[in-house]
């Protein structure tokens, strides 16, 4: 028999918390709802919007009550819980039903404060908490005219937009010298105050509330020094408090909000606890992250599973006001131990501060301007050393080498701008599925859209789209699990094949407990490679955990044959070699021949039963694989260098041969490209690849993390070194760091940028040591895995995998 | 009438793997899970036709190689926001030895 678990509260938290349950415990119980509100599940976030008269109710639901009928789950709408007997394990409700359950888990939510004035419980005192209080402020709006919003916080001054938006004229009083002080600075919160004053708002700062008057109905507002407001409605929208009545009455312990550990659990063992209700760590949260990376661990919890902590949440905040653009994380004060940055222009009505401490990002304010507002957040919460993009740090991220999407700025785009050119998505397309669909993460998004689910170029885009269609609060989570399979990490699932010397894809499964029995696409690749990259000599690589290409060593074409490019060393080659490409041309009908981008040549339109026939002509002139498949090092390209250019310094094709003789096969992150070039005129373009030599009369320089594709980045210059030994020792290590460091799928500009080109110069150049020893288990790694032993061959003549390529039948 | 067809064994599929039936000019896409059963559907993604013999084999279902398309191998039907279907049909395992019925 099913186990019974019982929800009070049926909100956001809850309701996503019961998803989170339902995805991966799906029979593991019977589910009871019960919601004080009439309806179903809807976003309480946009009501703000709905107030404006911007979205109906219909578009705000979640979860409509077909999706209670098609998950089983017994809904009590309209109905409060009343009572809990916790000896008995029940529920009481104040319609008398009552129900037994074996987990239960609080979502009460939170209720707005109201302040204890004389008046406060006249007609016509309204909050701003539900849609029933939405409704009443619409109705109001509709034949009375002056509406006084006390507090100028964010609930606030949404309110204020919205009723201004049906008609009302409205004066927001703030006690506080600065509208969202917990938010603002004394600048940005005046910028924000001029911006609404010019939209028709008033204000009335430094006002303290004595008294709300009126005969049997409000009919205006007395302050402390004796002054008065005439007003038709008052809206309290001073702040919430976590609704712990019902945890209280039945003797959970609570201080501010249910106390809950690590776990979201309450101090009754049965009883959990999610959402703005609860107290974790000492804090409680009035935001919608939060609340899902709670729903997340506690379901994981309730499902039995036993793994995920919850740590607490760091938040930042958007103001849903149309036409305004703010964003606020983290601490914007400083004291005297941090620096601020800031930059001002009133003239544009742009403000941006950040608030730095050791080298890391502790807190930031834009007014005007708030597209970096996610990567500055990002750097935040994952404590980026900002030290070597300091200079660029308030021009944002499309001054960091970014010339891809940077600089758009999507609330201005329409709804048929293209945003994933992969997929052919347009904004329009995502805003429609994020708000019929009620999506909230970027996975999600993608699953639904396919934006950002290729190149991922246009990720950035997709979720500013998210940002300004949800409001500031959309669920980032803390750390991206490493796919649906687990909620660990890369980094945390690498270190544990580390730390527990994993040398199989199943050990991982079992010592992680991993949520499926096989993993997917997403994470079988990964894995295979942390496995074969951390232990070399152990781990043994599981072909059907790898993607095509890599395991037919050959790159699949859309129509379903394959393209062979072989190998030609710092891009040389032979009128044998050119010979043997071209027999094998006609031999076997491939009529297209391209000359690629890196300096080989490329066959297409060979058939997979062909290839092992194809590849055994090539072994035979000497041709091997070029890997273009694969995630490995791809080719070495140069110049002809200082043997025929009369501006040539060095030998740089013989370099290039060299570093490819010495890199190829290794399996790494992601492919990987390299190039030398002879003279600083730099034709071989070194200095938009992986790893780039540049010679100079003195020597070498050394490039690292370019990329010229997605994303053109140049690359940072590593160091300066006299001899081809010295280049060779620095390319061992690089590749090394970059396999035993960047994350699976990372190229090296995206990995160097994220742990800090300081930190991989330090490793590099000023740690010798490290260098060496980075540069011999490259080497070890290269001969315990026999990786220069031709794939091709090994399938052509070999006998290696040979299922791979024949039918299992024909016939007829 | 159902027509049972032998095309091999059931170790000649690598475990989480595939192979390829060819029946005429139609191409069926076999597989075998981890725990030894064995599916076949048309090797022809919904979406824009990948051979899905080519994918990487999890559960009761197949990733796409073209598009990262999940396809439930029970049925031939994209599974998740995904919607389309390829053709599926009926395996029976008897001593290792696999037949289709076509």
């Amino acid at each position: 028999m099913k186990e019974k678990l019982v929800v009070i509260g049926n909100g956001m938290a809850g309701m996503r918390t019961v998803e989170e349950l339902l995805e991966i415990a799906p029979e593991k119980y019977d589910i009871t709802v019960f919601g004080a509100e009439p309806y179903g599940n809807y976003n309480r976030i946009l009501l703000s919007p709905v107030l404006a008269g911007e979205k109906t109710i219909d578009e705000i639901m979640l979860n409509d009550l077909q999706w209670y009928e098609d998950n089983k789950i017994t809904l009590y709408k309209g109905v409060t819980v009343t009572g809990i007997d916790r000896s008995a394990c029940k529920v009481i409700a104040d319609d008398g039903t009552e129900v037994k359950y074996d987990r239960l888990l609080m979502a009460t939510g939170s209720e707005p404060f109201i302040i204890p004035v004389p008046g406060s419980d006249l007609p016509g005192v309204i909050s701003f908490r539900d849609i029933h209080d939405v409704d009443l402020m619409i109705d109001a709006a509709k034949t009375k005219q002056h509406a006084v919003v006390i507090g100028g916080g964010l609930l606030g001054l949404e309110a204020a937009n919205g009723l201004m938006k049906q008609g009302m004229s409205v004066t927001v009083v703030h006690l506080m010298d600065w509208l969202m002080e917990r938010q603002m600075d004394r600048v940005s919160g005046d910028m924000l105050r001029k911006s609404l004053e010019a939209k028709g708002m008033n204000f009335m700062l430094k006002a303290s509330t004595k008294e709300i008057v009126g005969k049997g109905k409000v009919q205006g507002v007395r302050f402390e020094d004796g002054s008065e407001l005439a007003a038709d409605i008052v809206v309290m929208a001073v702040g919430i408090r976590p609704n712990i009545k019902l945890a209280k009455q039945v003797g959970l312990h609570c201080e501010r909000g249910i106390v809950v550990n690590d776990t979201l659990q309450t101090f009754d063992p049965k009883i959990y606890s999610v959402g703005e209700c609860v107290q974790h760590r000492g804090l409680t949260y009035g935001l919608v992250a939060p609340l899902f990376e709670m729903a997340k661990v506690c379901a994981n919890h309730l499902a039995g599973y036993g793994i995920g902590i919850y740590k607490g949440s760091v938040t930042s905040t958007k103001l849903k006001v149309t036409g305004i653009d703010l964003f606020s994380a983290g601490d914007f004060t400083g004291d005297t131990t941090t620096e601020d940055i800031v930059v001002h222009d009133s003239h544009q009505g742009i403000y941006k501060k950040i608030v730095i401490k050791d080298n890391k990002i502790l807190g930031a304010v834009l007014y005007g301007d708030t597209i970096d507002g996610a990567w500055y957040f990002q750097l935040m919460r994952e404590q980026t050393n900002i030290s070597d993009i300091r200079s660029h740090l308030m021009f944002g991220k499309a001054h960091l080498g970014d010339s891809g999407h940077g600089g758009n700025v999507v609330a201005d785009m329409s709804d048929d701008t293209e945003i994933c050119g992969c997929n052919g998505v347009c904004k329009g397309d995502i805003v429609k599925a994020i708000t019929s669909k009620g999506l909230f993460t970027l996975e999600e998004v993608r699953a639904h859209t396919k934006a950002s689910s290729s190149c991922g170029s246009c990720t950035g885009l997709v979720e500013q789209i998210m940002e300004s269609t949800l409001g500031g609060d959309y669920a980032t989570p803390e750390s991206k699990p490493m796919c649906g399979c687990t909620d660990h990490t890369h980094d945390y699932v690498r270190q544990a094949i580390r730390d527990q010397k994993l040398v199989k894809i199943s050990d991982v499964f079992t010592a992680l407990k991993w949520k499926t029995d096989d993993g997917c696409a997403a994470c079988r690749t990964s894995l295979n490679y942390y496995l074969i990259s951390t232990w070399p000599k152990e781990a043994r690589d599981d072909s059907q955990s790898r993607f095509i290409n890599e395991r037919a060593h050959a790159n699949i074409q859309k129509d379903g044959t394959y393209s062979v490019i072989p190998r030609m060393w710092g891009g040389m080659t032979t009128p044998v070699e050119l010979r043997a490409i071209a027999d094998v041309a006609e031999k076997f009908n491939l009529d297209t021949v391209h000359v690629t981008g890196g300096q080989r040549i490329g066959l297409y339109g060979v058939k997979k039963e062909e290839l092992p026939l194809v590849w055994k002509d090539l072994n035979e002139k000497g041709l091997v694989s070029g890997h273009a498949y694969g995630k490995a090092l791809r080719t070495v390209k140069t110049c002809v260098g200082r043997e025929w250019c009369r501006f040539g310094t060095q030998d740089s094709t013989a370099i290039g041969i060299k570093l490819e003789k010495l890199t190829w096969g290794s399996w790494m992150p992601h492919k990987f490209k390299m190039a030398a070039s002879g003279c600083p005129r730099n034709c071989a373009e070194a200095t938009i690849k992986d790893f780039g030599v540049v010679c100079v009369d003195s020597g070498y320089e050394l490039h690292i993390g370019g990329n010229g594709g997605v994303k053109v980045r140049a690359t940072d210059l590593l160091t300066r070194v006299d001899t081809e030994e010295e280049v060779l020792e620095y390319a061992a290590a690089f590749v090394q760091l970059y396999r035993e460091e960047a994350r699976y799928l990372e190229r090296t500009a995206p990995w160097i940028e994220r742990v800090g080109f300081s930190y991989v110069k330090e490793s590099l150049v000023d740690d010798a040591e490290k260098r060496k020893s980075l540069a011999e288990r490259f080497k070890y790694s290269q001969e315990v895995t026999r990786s220069q032993d031709d794939p091709w061959e090994q399938r052509a003549t070999g006998g290696v995998d040979a299922h791979e390529f024949v039918p299992l039948k024909v016939i007829g | 009438m159902s027509n049972w067809i032998e095309v091999g064994k059931i170790e000649d599929i690598p475990p989480l793997g595939a192979r390829v039936v060819k029946n005429g000019n139609v191409d069926i896409a076999v597989f075998r899970n981890n725990k030894n059963e064995v599916f076949a559907v048309n090797d022809e993604c919904p979406h824009r036709k990948g051979q899905l013999s080519q994918g990487i084999v999890h559960d009761k279902s197949v990733t796409c190689p073209l598009h990262n398309w999940k396809i439930d191998l029970t049925t031939g039907e994209a599974m998740g926001p995904d919607e389309g279907c390829t053709g599926h049909y009926q395996v029976k395992v008897e001593q290792g030895v696999i037949f289709l019925e076509l």
